[in-house]
């Protein structure tokens, strides 16, 4: 029995692996689309948005996307470099 | 004392640390301790020599000018090292595969090592930077300036010139300390990184302790900043669209491309898994050092003075609320922002000037090229040194022209854009197969020229490059020409202007050119290797062998790595491919590994040269142009990979079979040598037995047969005598029980002594000599060296079958050795004896001719052992040729 | 006269020594000195007995022996074989190939005269 469940296990860890190989490719895409988003504001005038929002708007995009590239290169951490090919 | 006065103390003092600490690295990494050097925080932290001084101050002022935009200065690496898993690792694989030494190189390697693109690139790297080391060297001057303005004992800072001119020499002798320690550019700078490492940590805790000092210390918490922001100039977003989107794209490129960051990333990398680490913890790194920027810029245009220079804000600051040591760790931030950029940016643009312009002249120039004799090493670390001093004597020269003034606050995003034409070459290389040399050259020449014309001369101001009517009107009145605004496009900023036609219509040449042009096999090949470099990091084709000398190679393999190294690489190869001594066969793959370990020293383009002056040729096999024509060149490779397994397996067998026989061979000898020592001693004991019982029994034998008997007796005991001693010789010699009579002497008299004492030349043997001169004096154990100098000649007496016998006695000195050959004119050892002659008991002919126990050529192998040289036999003389080697150490030339 | 004797031997001293001895007990003596030819020299001599080394130039004496035992003129010519290689292995072959005796050297005279007188009864 165990015997049949060990290859479904692997699948499903390098199937795994690989959806986060995608994540961590798509972090700069949406650090792109997250910072652009400053574009979409107002300039001056009386509804210009406050320094002090879009600072906090702007520190807090690069908070998440740090933890969740932090998270991301811990999960690649074990499996990679035995996987050479998965670079492309 | 003045606060000017501790400043320099503080300084130097600083300075003074840097240096020990980079000894120290270098040290440690000397004795291989390299693991805490070489740890993913370091790496990180050498990445952010991206902040430099113009980044540390200017941030400030740029944020007091116009608000947020200064952080797309650090979005745009940040998105770039969240995209690692993307472009940097590949980037950072192929530099490693490829051993590349600069972005220069790696352009030039992956367009068929062109040495004109790497010059190119060269050329612009120093154009993009020269005014970027001004920008950090009058950055330093200004921060002085700053504080002599507090100090009332200093006379106002004298010369601000000489200032510079300290900073330069200091950075400059730092550089080449450090930085030219050793050749290869792949033996990574421990000293500098952990340097540049300590200093990323200085300036960001500087930074940091400024911008709690103004948030909590003068601008009274978090939310009251944040309302004194609100309520300042910079209170509401007020970013240019289309600055904001140009200036992190600009910033992405210029973390990719600009030389300084491509060392550290690339060159300096020491482990593709810190990229790993680096890839969050950068990111954090710049968000940290962008935190207080704005609050700093907001408290310092509330309390400074007016018209005070917000570029200045981080020190002057503290300084105007009397926090005298505040200022000077900001102080010691900002210089350790310019020195960390200049010392990096001058090695890493050394490297190329050196490897790209300097030594291709240097080998033209010097005739015979890459084989004459002297060691190129020196000339490549002189000529780095040199580079470094020149680069930074062109920084200050800049800084001396461009009058320090205000011109230079905007030459960082210049110089951005100027290496930022590297991108479409670059990205294109590790992505597209298809891009080619013609496109490389025509994307960054397009990219390079709108660049220069549009924004690098405007920017000196009208009428110093370009005149005004120029400016004004365009070239001959062209408007569409007009340098700010081409093609009729008016009203955008500069920058975004340049960025957008340039990186365009680079982007656009690069494609055009790539798909309409053919690429030189060369380039196919690179293309493949670098854009493929995941599914197989290093080896395809590239030489095909033959023609190379082996020798040759290893003369010059050896002026460029050194000789222990080369010699190291040299034998490698000769044992994979089973073979013993130095000179490997030049097969395709030792070859292209050659060429990439010299690569490492000397940049690629260079190492091609040098090794195609050797191979007389520098094309690619047929095989070579098939596997890359076709695209189906990966499955091909891989089936190349698995021929090469068997290939090694079959080669791995046929040393295995070598073995075996040899040891088969051996233990037959071991057999045929007891077998041998009974017959020999039999068959004198014979005569002498039977001789012995006929005298002892035979009362009747006349006078003449009982001399005869009785001589024959005596014959054959002195016979016998004679074997046992050469058993005993040869078991005290092979025993290593011999002792050595060391003596000086004539290497003539010696060879007269041995020709007297076989009476050679009274036999019928004529002697010819050559090269015999009585100058040529030794000092070893004479007596042994006769007895094989005997040997040798009796053996020609006895076997040489010529008409006419004649021994030729030829003595030359060549590599520390003294050779004396012995060459007969005889019929010679065939082949396949010709191993087995220096075995025990081994005879060729038949022994009853020469009627000695077969022992002779053993009892000489053993001598020259003994003495520290060797005797081989030495086929494809005509005859049987013996060479008996002595190191000269033990010769010495007679004054 | 007595017996035809013929000693295919190399080393010139033995073979003195194996004449002189020979002679003196009235063996008419032939020598011979190397294998090339030593098969022809026997079928042209045709002797009574042959004493054959083993290490011989040209042609070992097995070898000939064995072209002796091929040959019906020579099958049952009395072999006295002499090797100085004195290891079992040696003597089992010649015995093999079929020598009528086989001693090893040194050897002592007496042996040698008493071995032929009893393969060739006087």
């Amino acid at each position: 029995m165990s015997g049949e469940r060990s290859p479904l296990f692997l699948e499903r860890r390098s199937y795994r692996l690989r959806r986060v190989m995608d994540a961590a490719r798509l972090m700069p895409f949406l650090g792109a689309l997250l910072w652009a988003v400053p574009v979409l504001w107002p300039g001056q005038g009386e509804d210009g948005v406050s320094s002090s929002r879009a600072i906090l708007y702007i520190f807090l995009v690069w908070a998440v996307l740090v933890a969740l590239t932090f998270a991301l290169t811990f999960w690649l951490d074990d499996s990679v470099e035995t996987d050479g090919k998965e670079g492309r | 004392m003045g606060a000017l006065n501790v400043l320099i103390a503080v300084c130097l003092t600083y300075v003074a640390m840097l240096f020990v600490v980079a000894f120290m690295a270098e040290r440690a990494a000397l004795r291989g301790r390299t693991t805490w050097l070489r740890s993913p925080l370091v790496y990180t932290l050498s990445l952010s020599i991206y902040c430099t001084a113009w980044t540390f101050y200017g941030a400030v002022g740029n944020a007091a000018r116009s608000g947020m935009e200064f952080v797309t200065i650090y979005i745009g690496p940040t998105l770039v090292m969240l995209g690692w898993w993307w472009g940097l690792r590949k980037l950072v694989r192929v530099g490693r595969t490829q051993r590349i030494t600069s972005i220069a190189d790696l352009i030039s390697s992956r367009y068929g090592k062109s040495p004109l693109l790497a010059v190119f690139v060269t050329m612009i790297a120093v154009i993009g930077t020269t005014p970027y080391i001004a920008l950090q060297l009058q950055s330093v001057t200004l921060s002085f300036a700053s504080f002599a303005r507090i100090d009332p004992q200093a006379v106002q800072l004298a010369d601000s010139d000489a200032t510079a001119l300290w900073v330069a020499a200091g950075l400059a002798l730092f550089t080449v300390l450090f930085g030219t320690r050793n050749l290869d550019a792949n033996e990574r700078h421990h000293g500098v990184v952990m340097a540049i490492a300590l200093e990323a940590v200085v300036k960001l805790f500087a930074l940091v302790a400024v911008g709690v000092f103004v948030v909590w210390g003068l601008g009274g918490g978090v939310s009251e900043t944040l309302a004194r922001i609100d309520a300042s100039d910079i209170g509401t977003w007020q970013v240019d669209n289309g600055r904001w989107t140009a200036l992190i794209l600009l910033s992405a490129a210029a973390f990719l491309t600009l030389p300084r960051m491509f060392q550290v990333l690339v060159v300096e990398n020491e482990d593709e898994n810190h990229l790993r680490t680096a890839s969050w913890a950068f990111p954090t790194y710049l968000m940290i050092m962008s935190l207080f920027v704005v609050p700093i810029a907001v408290v310092g245009l509330d309390v400074m003075p007016e018209g005070a220079n917000p570029d200045q804000f981080v020190l002057t600051v503290p300084l105007s609320q009397g926090q005298q040591s505040l200022a000077m760790l900001s102080f010691l931030g900002g210089f350790s922002s310019a020195t960390s950029m200049v010392i990096v940016a001058a090695i890493a643009l050394s490297t190329m000037v050196s490897n790209h312009i300097v030594m291709p002249i240097w080998l033209k120039i010097a005739k015979g090229g890459a084989v004459i004799s002297g060691d190129v090493r020196s000339v490549v670390l002189v000529s780095r040194r040199f580079s470094i001093a020149g680069v930074l004597a062109l920084g200050y020269a800049y800084y001396r022209f461009s009058g320090g003034g205000a011109a230079l606050t905007s030459i960082g995003l210049i110089s951005f854009a100027g290496v930022a034409q590297f991108l479409p070459a670059l990205m294109g290389g590790i992505f597209w197969r298809g891009s080619n040399h013609t496109g490389a050259l025509a994307g960054m020449l397009v990219g390079f020229l709108i660049w220069a014309y549009s924004l690098l001369l405007p920017s000196f101001g009208p009428g110093v490059f370009l005149p005004a009517g120029l400016l004004e009107h365009g070239p001959f009145g062209i408007g569409w020409l007009k340098p700010q605004a081409l093609f009729g496009i008016e009203g955008i900023d500069p920058v975004v202007h340049t960025v957008l036609w340039s990186m365009s219509l680079n982007t656009g040449a690069f494609v055009l050119f790539s798909i309409l042009s053919f690429p030189q096999p060369m380039e196919r090949l690179q293309g493949a290797q670098f854009v493929n470099v995941f599914q197989h990091s290093g080896n395809p084709q590239g030489w095909s062998g033959g023609l190379a000398q082996a020798e040759d190679l290893m003369v010059m393999a050896q002026r460029i790595l050194g000789p222990d190294e080369a010699q190291a690489l040299f034998q490698r190869a000769a044992v994979e491919q089973g073979l013993g001594g130095y000179l490997p066969d030049p097969t395709p793959d030792f070859l292209q590994k050659l060429e990439r370990e010299l690569s490492g020293s000397v940049g690629a383009a260079t190492a091609h040269a040098m090794v195609s002056q050797i191979m007389g040729r520098a094309t690619v096999s047929v095989e070579d142009l098939l596997a890359v024509a076709d695209e189906t060149a990966q499955m091909m490779e891989y089936s190349s990979q698995l021929e090469a397994k068997s290939a090694e397996l079959t080669r791995t067998a046929r040393q295995l079979r070598a073995a075996n026989e040899k040891l088969t061979q051996i233990s037959l000898q071991k057999d045929a040598f007891l077998s041998q020592i009974s017959h020999e001693l039999r068959t004198p004991m014979t005569s002498i037995r039977a001789f012995s019982e006929i005298l002892r029994d035979g009362d009747d034998l006349d006078q003449g047969l009982l001399a005869k008997y009785s001589d024959i007796i005596h014959q054959e005991a002195i016979r016998l005598t004679r074997l046992l001693d050469d058993l005993l010789d040869l078991s005290v010699l092979e025993n290593g029980q011999v002792s050595l009579n060391i003596r000086e002497g004539s290497l003539q008299d010696l060879i007269n002594q041995a020709l007297a004492s076989t009476g050679a030349e009274n036999s019928g043997l004529r002697i010819r000599r050559i090269g015999i001169s009585d100058d040529i004096v030794m000092e070893t154990d004479l007596d042994r060296l006769a007895q094989v100098f005997i040997n040798l000649i009796a053996n020609a007496q006895k076997y040489c079958d010529a008409q006419d016998p004649e021994l030729t006695i030829r003595v030359i000195e060549r590599d520390n050795y003294l050779i004396v050959d012995f060459v007969d004119n005889g019929s010679g050892i065939p082949a396949q004896a010709q191993d087995m002659v220096f075995e025990k008991f081994s005879r060729v002919s038949d022994h009853k001719a020469a009627g000695g126990a077969g022992l002779g050529l053993a009892i000489c192998r053993e001598i020259m052992l003994r003495l520290g040289g060797a005797i081989a036999y030495l086929p494809g003389q005509g005859g049987a040729a013996f060479r008996v080697s002595l190191p000269a150490k033990l010769k010495l030339a007679a004054q | 006269m007595g017996k035809h004797v013929l000693v295919i031997e190399d080393e010139p001293n033995i073979i003195e020594a194996i004449s002189f001895i020979l002679s003196r007990d009235g063996w008419a003596v032939d020598t011979h000195s190397n294998g090339h030819d030593a098969v022809d020299v026997v079928r042209a001599k045709a002797p009574d007995l042959v004493i054959l080394d083993v290490m011989l130039p040209g042609k070992s004496g097995y070898d000939i022996l064995s072209e002796l035992r091929e040959d019906a003129r020579t099958h049952d010519l009395p072999v006295l074989m002499l090797t100085a290689r004195g290891q079992t292995k040696d003597r089992e072959l010649a015995e093999r190939i079929g020598a009528s005796r086989f001693m090893t050297k040194p050897f002592s005279n007496a042996e040698v005269l008493e071995a032929l007188r009893e393969l060739v009864p006087q």
